[in-house]
This record gives structure tokens, sequence and C-alpha cells, in this order.
């Protein structure tokens, strides 16, 4: 007994998975003690601000900078024209189109970068933005996907008479790709033949990340020995500086990138943006390092959105409710440049999860990608790609085609849900699901919250509104959504090339304690808290006693970044198997400091014991001093590890949520009652980050669903461009949140795990949006599209008369 | 968002702003609490070579109930309306409204003054101050006057203040009778998508007098003269109240913008006055 509870202790010690250990970086994040971009100020510093356009579309006829130049403190106004001999007027963006970091003759976005004013400080920077005289002439503006793909204007003048484009043939002027994925044919032979069909255009708006802290950059170019340094707020560090050396010719051993802290990123910070180029080819040009912060304003109007799907679907199944197929069609409105962030092959992200949680015998899923006149992006944000939109799509459909069926929407998904049997399931658009137990978590879920009772208070809710007894209906908004992140088997996933593989190197020091890098970087994830758990379970030291450090490229092993929850599935494993190396070479050490053959002892916690003879021992921290002060016979001195680690597939966190929510129909306002999330993401690492995770994702996906927008009007201007407009829940609107789990490990992550914290937005958007509609469904709403906002809800119940 | 440069001046009293205001005419502006002022500036949509802060000037604070009457100095912060149990007691409708604008960091620094002054229809106080007849001092060059709050506001941001003057404190009775402030917004801190204040005195079951406002749905606050006159002499019962929602909707004019367009404005006017006099009436 008492060797039991000594080993207990010993395994409390370690703080690794499974503990709810305290997030380390809360302890300068709570005293305001952050390092972000705009806390890097070095001598001799000059400030950058950009002259930006105030039309969606017009033709720039002149600029004319000598008001600005004239302004004491302004040191240069960069516009194409200076930019055009080093041929970075134009760069190139992730999803292999083009785009202009300072406007070439035209604009194409309300709010795109047109000069970049340099002067020695902020204020004069933003006086003598306004001393920049542009002349425009305003051209016909497309805001209208489907519009501009029947239009005569041209948006893009650059690529107009090029009928190839990075993903297969253009078939219009403002056309991108048609990317098409799954069995066209079989599928509309599918759907005609069948007894069912349920058919919807489910649209998901324009969005945004808005991360805390906005975008930025610091770029200090030492002209003695030839080093740019360039501070950002980077997703992908290591991605920026090889972006960096090919656009800029400078080596790659010369350039280093760091991400300080970074204030939340969301798929915000994953993309380039003209700040940074602009950033440094003025460090270039100048000689002095140069600051780029943007406001939050232009952070809403010209960094990269998210969203903007319009998907039509279809989807038959049998007059019982087994579903037979599913045909989608999206028009994805790109805005001005095709700046989406997707692995290369993928134009349109992992979209084609849109089978979902359900097993479809047979699907198709067509992209057609537009240009318009507005800002670039289609990030993920925070989902892997486009992973939300996907959910959001099928989770929709599964409610339409409950109501064509008259069927109870719990009880249709409960038929259709891959069986736990059939796991690896191969998908009809081509996944491989890892793992899952679908029915077991939702028949936790639909206990959990009373599912019948709330069925049956709400036909009575219904009653008594018709009887004129209440204004308020209530919802029910299912969900049971399945994620696939942790891009990615390099075979098929790439960013610019670079193989979506990550990192981890790890260095024992003598005295027990270590330090571990990698190519990920943390903007809130909590990576120091977690990778340190997951090493401190492989190795055997306490998490207390390892440093994690991210960021900065010049000690950081390379990787591909964070985004898309690949940290923990692709980072993490990378972690765990640097971990077992290290643990193999102190397997070797120990057996001579115990003089026993390797294969005499076994691995206890924090030790290598002689199998047999648990007196004889010697913890990691004995081994750890051992690699450095004994020569051991055919054993290099010191104690380090580094893995690159390819997954062999993605992994695929699943969940159930429950929105119960009151609206009233006079007002449009709702309330949230109930909310139940039931998140299974594999092996559990931290289980208090996790329930922080899910807090936040949820509260994003309440944000988007319910009020979150950027929208434009008919002449391109951005309508939600200030907080004022574009909405982030407070405390108060901020429902609270009943976090479950069940637990199904990845069969091939080295640690079981999935990842978690994207989870909440891909499943939280359709529970929300769902509670929404199914409040309606007994007056025949079939769709409405989001935001939920007040007067939208309002006019869905004025729509379905029910405002007398 | 970075202003142009400006001169920052911090008087200790009345006068020494009024001199600052003379000195420097249309190149200076005063500022209470600044929540509409520094932003405005920070889009460089306000240009104000001469910023004048008042909040030293400790004659514009305070808040003092006296015979019936309540006076409050402009620079009165929202925190400290919502916190005076005085004005709580003798006027309870203050304390209700104040609750309901944006969040306690702004109305710890946010005034009453500034709020009153700005002309902005999005404020809550001014429909609150016509709702409750009150009377605004102005103090100019020339000396002080005053002027009602319903005959304050001409359009959006244009009051009857003259630019030389500053609007230095408020007056009203102590109302009589129910009262309540309603109000839907988007999200904390947003402006009202519709709110109603509305004062209902009750003698023997039926309404004597009423007052009736609304916020942010003309370009101006809309006091509802006879929105009030539809509830007086009945029992405040369904045909009164649909009469007032009647006469109310005909004095609002509401401009379509994110929170929704026309249409949906006015039937939430509706409802929100619906249940403001149901509020106020069940108070009374």
């Amino acid at each position: 007994m008492k060797d039991l509870e000594d080993r207990q202790e010993r395994i409390d010690n370690l703080k690794g998975m499974g503990c709810s250990r305290k997030r380390v970086e809360d302890a300068r994040f709570t005293q305001g003690k952050g390092k972000y971009v705009d806390d890097v100020n070095l001598p001799g510093m000059l400030h950058g601000d950009f002259v930006r356009s105030p039309y969606a579309h017009a033709r720039v006829k002149s600029i004319n900078i000598d008001a600005a130049m004239a302004l004491d403190g302004v040191v240069a106004v960069l516009t194409a024209k200076d930019l055009e001999p080093l041929a970075l007027h134009w760069m190139p963006t992730l999803a292999g189109d083009k785009q202009m970091v300072l406007a070439d003759g035209k604009v194409l976005f309300q709010g795109q970068e047109v000069a970049f004013v340099v002067a020695k400080d902020r204020y004069i920077a933003a006086d003598a933005v306004e001393l920049v005289e542009v002349e425009y002439e305003e051209l016909p503006v497309l805001v209208d996907p489907f519009e501009a793909l029947q239009s005569d204007i041209v948006l893009r003048e650059d690529i107009k008479d090029e009928k190839e484009g990075a993903h297969g043939p253009r078939r219009h002027h403002n056309h991108i790709f048609l990317w098409e994925e799954g069995d066209k044919e079989a599928t509309e032979q599918v759907l005609d033949e069948a007894e069912v069909v349920a058919e919807e255009m489910v649209y998901y708006h324009r969005t945004h990340p808005c991360p805390l802290e906005p975008c930025g950059s610091v770029a200090s170019m030492d002209k003695i020995n030839g080093k740019l340094t360039l501070w950002g707020t980077f997703q992908a560090p290591h991605v920026v500086r090889t972006v960096a050396s090919l656009l800029s010719g400078i080596e790659e051993h010369n350039i280093r990138v760091i991400s300080p802290d970074i204030g939340g990123g969301f798929g915000n910070k994953v993309g380039v943006y003209p700040g940074y180029v602009c950033s440094i080819v003025a460090t270039i040009v100048t000689g002095q390092p140069v600051k780029w912060i943007e406001d939050r304003m232009e952070n809403l109007m010209a960094t990269a959105f998210a969203r903007d799907y319009w998907m039509k679907g279809k989807i038959s199944a049998t007059k019982e409710g087994k579903i037979t197929g599913l045909h989608c069609h999206v028009t994805a409105d790109h805005g001005a440049f095709d700046a989406c962030a997707d692995p290369t092959k993928f134009p349109a992200g992992f979209f084609h999860i849109c089978t979902g949680s359900y097993d479809i015998p047979v699907a198709y899923v067509g992209v057609d990608g537009v240009y318009t006149n507005k800002a670039p992006g289609g990030v993920a944000y925070r989902c892997s790609f486009r992973v939300t939109e996907a959910a959001y799509f099928i989770e929709r459909m599964i409610e339409v085609l409950a109501m064509e069926l008259n069927m109870d929407a719990a009880e249709l998904r409960r038929i259709n849900f891959i069986r736990e049997d059939q796991f690896p399931y191969q998908s009809a658009l081509g996944w491989e699901y890892d793992s899952g137990d679908y029915h077991s978590a939702w028949d936790k879920a639909l206990a959990a919250v009373k599912y019948d009772e709330l069925r049956a208070e709400q036909a009575q809710r219904v009653e008594d509104f018709k009887a004129g007894k209440t204004r308020k209906l209530l919802g029910i908004g299912l969900t049971h959504f399945t994620e696939i992140v942790g891009a990615g088997p390099v075979k098929n996933c790439d960013i610019l090339g670079m193989g979506m593989f990550d990192s981890c190197e790890i260095r024992i020091h003598p005295t027990g304690s270590a330090i571990a890098r990698l190519g990920t970087i943390s903007q809130g994830q909590g990576h120091a808290t977690t990778f340190a758990q997951i090493l401190a379970s492989e190795i055997g030291l306490s998490a207390d006693s390892i440093t994690i450090e991210e960021g900065d490229t010049d000690t950081a092993p390379y990787g591909l970044g964070t985004y898309g929850s690949r940290s923990t599935p692709v980072a993490g494993a990378a972690t765990a198997m640097a971990g077992r190396k290290i643990r193999a070479k102190a397997q070797m050490i120990a057996a001579y400091l115990l003089e026993v053959h390797d294969n005499d002892l076994e691995w206890d916690v924090d030790r290598f014991v002689v199998k047999g003879a648990p007196e004889r021992f010697k913890t990691m921290k004995d081994i750890a001093y051992a690699a450095y002060n004994q020569a051991i016979p055919g054993v290099e001195p010191g104690l380090e590890a580094v893995s690159y680690y390819d997954p062999p597939n993605m992994t695929y966190p699943f969940g159930a949520y429950i929105c119960v929510m009151e609206i009233d129909v006079d007002t449009g306002e709702h309330e949230i009652r109930q909310f139940y999330a039931l998140d299974d993401c594999g092996t559990r690492i931290n289980p208090m980050v996790i329930e922080g995770q899910v807090h936040g994702g949820l509260t994003e996906a309440l944000a988007i669903a319910m009020g979150q927008e950027i929208a434009y009007d008919d002449m391109g201007n951005c309508k939600t461009g200030t907080l004022m407009d574009f909405f982030i829940p407070t405390a108060v609107e901020t429902p609270h949140y009943t976090t479950d789990h069940t637990e199904t490990p990845s069969p091939h992550h080295p640690i079981g795990a999935k990842g978690v914290g994207e989870s909440p937005n891909v499943g939280g958007v359709p529970a929300f949006s769902n509670a929404v509609h199914d409040a309606f469904r007994a007056f025949g709403l079939r769709q409405s599209h989001m935001p939920h906002d007040h007067w939208r809800i309002w006019k869905t119940a004025n729509d379905l008369g029910l405002h007398g | 968002m970075i202003p142009s440069e400006f001169e920052y001046h911090r008087p200790g009293s009345i006068a020494a702003a009024l001199a600052v205001l003379e000195e420097h005419g249309d190149d200076a502006r005063v500022m209470a609490g600044g929540h509409s002022l520094i932003p405005m500036m920070k889009l460089r949509m306000a240009d104000v070579p001469h910023l004048i802060d008042l909040q030293a000037i400790t004659e514009l604070k305070g808040i003092a109930v006296e015979g019936g009457t309540i006076t409050i100095g402009a620079m009165t912060t929202q925190h400290e309306l919502i916190t005076s149990d005085e004005l709580a007691a003798a006027a309870p409708i203050m304390r209700e409204a104040a609750l309901l604008i944006a969040d306690p960091q702004v109305r710890y620094v946010g005034t009453i003054g500034g709020n009153v002054a700005n002309g902005d229809p999005g404020n809550d106080m001014p429909g609150l101050m016509q709702c409750l007849d009150a009377t605004f001092t102005l103090q100019g060059p020339d000396g002080t006057r005053e002027v009602q709050a319903r005959d304050f506001y001409e359009a959006a941001y244009m009051t009857d203040r003259e630019d030389d003057e500053i609007l230095t404190k408020i007056s009203f009775a102590a109302p009589k009778g129910g009262q309540a402030y309603e109000k839907q917004k988007r999200k904390i801190g947003d402006y009202a998508t519709a709110a109603a204040a509305v004062i209902l005195e009750k003698v023997d079951g039926k309404v004597a007098s009423a007052s009736i406002a609304m916020t942010n749905l003309s370009d101006t606050p809309v006091f509802s003269a006879d929105a009030g006159a539809a509830l007086v002499g009945s029992d405040c019962g369904a045909d009164a109240v649909s009469d007032a929602v009647s006469a109310m909707l005909g004095d609002i004019d509401p401009t379509e913008d994110n929170r929704g367009p026309v249409e949906f404005k006015k039937h939430v006017a509706g409802v929100i006055l619906r249940r403001a006099i149901e509020r106020a009436w069940s108070r009374a």
C-alpha cells in the first residue's frame, strides 16, 4: 500500500498528462507583463502607416507624395512604383494567387493598401497619411459573388486573359477555380431515384477572427552583418522566414523571425500582409528599424476574413430516414485576391469533411471560388481549414431533412451515425476517420439535458404561444460534429511547398531539468503548460522543471506553426517522440549505472527499475547527471533529442453540443438557457486547459452565430469596421456552459491526443443556429441565414406571420 | 486612430474654462468624459486644436435634492448617479437608465453633462431629461441662461448651446408617480435599438399625467406629448396603450443602420414603449 502511495505521489509530482496544471503563462499575462510585438522598441526605430483606399473599386490615377514628404519627420513614402524594381509590389498568396502589396494601378477593396508612410514617430506618420494625395477614378463595384460570375466588369485585369489558374481552369474573368471531390454522377443518380430529398441554400456569412491584438511587425536590417530580424504576429514564423528569404533574396540564415507573445490569432495571423513586406522594405531602404502596427479598424477591414460560403445542398434518404446521398455546390466569395490559408492542394480546405458524423454512401462537392470587391482572406477562424463551414452545412442539412421526413432530428442523427465498429472509416469524399464512438457520446448528451423532457416542454410552449399565453418560443439546437485536424501528412499537405510536419528539440540539463523547443507558436493555447506535461509523462521530469520555447527561428526547430488545431496532433506527437528518444538513451545510461543489460530494466513513472528488484533503480535526475559527468562506453555525453514528426493521418475529434434557447418573437432577442458541450478530443492532456479552450471557442461561436459579421453595402463600403458594430460578446452576453467529455484516443497518435482548440467553434455555430431554427420549426421555418441578430430573428418571425 | 496634434487645457473653474473658449473660439471645444469626442478626434472626424478638459472643475460636480428639486452638476459621472441613494430615492428612473448606459468602466468617466450636451441621438440621457422636463443651465461670456430639455435639441449633434457656452448643470422636479426606463440594445456598450422613458401619475386608478420620451429613433430625442395625452384619463388599458404607441410612432423617424431596417425599429419602439408603460403603471 505504501509503495502504491509513493508511486502515486511520484506521478502527481510530475504534473504530467491528465493533470489540470495551472497555466504557467498566466503569471505574466494576468499582470500585464506579456511582451508583444508593439512592446519591441529599438533605438532609432521608425514608424510606418498606410494610406488606404476609401473605394472598393477604383483606378489610381495619380499619387502625389510631395506634401507628405515635406512634413518634418517624414522619412519615406513608398508606393507600388518604389517596390516594383524590387519585384515586391505584388506578392504570392498562400493559395497560389498573387496580391498587391501596394496599389498597382487600381484598388480592389475598401481599405486596400495604397502607400506606406515612414516617419520618425507614430503621430507624424499618421499626419503624413493625410497629406498623401491620391486621385481615384471610381469603377463599378461587385459585392455579390453570383453577380460577379455573370458580370462584364473585370476585377483582376492582371489575369483577365489567363484561362488556367492555380487550381485548374477558370471559366470567367472573375472565376478563380472549380474544385471537385466525390462521385458527381453516382450522387446525382442516387438523388434522382431517392424516396426523399431535402434541398436548401445554406449561407455561412463573412466574419472575421478579430484577435484582441491586431497584426504588426518590427523589421530591423543590420547593414553591418547583413542580418534581418523580424518580429511579428506570426502563427507560422518559420514559413514567414522562408517566404521572406525567397521574396527578398536575403539568404535564410541571415533572417531571424521572432513571434513574441501573441494576443490571439484564430487564423488571422497565418497569412502574409502588406504591412510585413513594407516594414521589411522600409528597414532595408532606411537602414533603421521600422515598426508597423495596424489599428482595430484596419484589422477588421483589411486583414483576412473568414467563411463567406454559399452552400447549395441536396441530401437524400429513405422514407425511414437512412441517408443515401449528399450533394453540395459552394459559391465561395474570396474577395479581391485568393489569399485563403489552406494546404496547397486544397483550395477549399478540408470542406469535403462535410459528410460529417454520418455514414453517407455517396457524395459530391464542388466549390467555385470567385473574386469580388471585398478584402481578401478566407482563413480558418478557429477551425481547421473550412471545417466549420462543412459542419454548419451538414448539421443544417440534417435538420432540414428531419423536417422533410417529419422526424426527430436527434433520432435522424442516431440512425445515420458512423458506428463504432466501422472505424477506421472511409468517407465517400476520401477521408479515413481514425476513431470515434458517436452513439455513446450522443446518448450521454441527450441524457444529460433530459432531451425528451425538453421536447415535451417545447411542444407545450408552442401550444401556449398559439393560445396567446406567451410571446417566447423555445429552441433546442442539436449538433454532432466531426472535426478533421492535425494537418497533416506531408504526402498531401503543404504550405507553399513546405510539408506540414512539426518538430520538437529537447535538451536535458545535468541537474535534471530541461528545455524543449517546438516549431509551433502559442497565441494563447497554453503550449508552455501542456507540452511540458506531455514531456513530463514521457521522460519522468516534473513539468515544472521543463521550459517550453517557441517562436524564434534562430533557436527553434523548423515547424509549420499553430493553426487548424495542429499543435497537439503534430507538434505534440513530435514532443512525445523526441521524449521517447531521450528515454531510450536514458535506458542505456541507467543500464550502465546499474550494471545490468538494457532489457533488464523497466520504466516506472520517473525512473528505470531493475525488473524484479524494485529497490534497484535510477531516476531520470540521476541519469541526467550521469549523462554529463561520466564517461559511458559506447554512449555519447549529453542528453538531447530532436524529432520531426510527419503524422500518418489527420485526427478526428468530435462532439455533441446541445443549446436550449428562448426567443422573444417581438424583439428578436434571445436568451440561452442551457448549453451542454461534450467533447471527445482523444487523450486529454490538461482538462482545465481543455475547458478553457471550449469556453473560448463556444463564445466565439456564439458571436458568429448571433451577431458577428463583416457586411458591405452595395458600394463595397465595409459597414462593420469597428467594435461598435462588430459583435464581440462580453461576460454579460456569454451564457454558462456545461462541459463534458468522452475519451476515444486516436489510434495513430503517439499519445492518442486529437486536438480540441477549434472543436467548440466548429460545433458551436450549428448548435446556436439550430436552436434558432428549431424554435421556429413548428411554424415551418427551414432556413434563415446567420447572424441571428435581433432584427433578423424578428424578420423571421414576421415572415412567418407571428406578429399577428 | 491617431488624433492630430492638439493643445490640452485643464482649467480649474468655469470662468477659466470660458476664458479659454473665448480666446480660441471655433478652435476650442470642451470635453466632459470624452467618450464621444476622443474617438471622433482619433478618427480625425473632429478637428480640435484646443481641447478643454472640464474634469478639474469641482463646481461642476455634485447631486443636490432640495425642496423637491434635483440639481445635478454637469460633470457628475454616471457612476455617481447610480451610487447616489438620495437620487435613487427622489428619481429612481435615473439609476435605472444610467445602469443601461455602456459598462462600468465607461460609467466611471462618462458624465451626465457630456451625455446631454453632445446632441448624439443615441445617448440615453437626453430623452430621459425630456421625459423629466429638465432644465439645462448654460453659462457663457454674457452670464447664464436656462433652456428646457424639450427645446434644446435641434438635429443630430446640433443643440441650442452656443459655441462659447458650457452646460453647467441640470435640474428637474422630483418626478411623481411610476417611472420606467426600457431599452433594447444588441450588446453591452451599444446604443439603443429603441429606448423609452415613461413617467405615469395614478389618481383613483386613472392616469393623471403621463410623460413619454423615446431614444435613438430620430435625429433628436423624441418627447411625444401625444403619446402621453393618449394615456391621460384612461385606466392604462390595452386600447389606451395602443393609442399611445400609435401616437409615438407618428412622432419618431428612425433610419436604417446595422441594428436593423426602419420597419423593425418601429416595431421594437412599440414593444419597448408598451413594456415601459406597463412597468411604470405597475409602480404608479
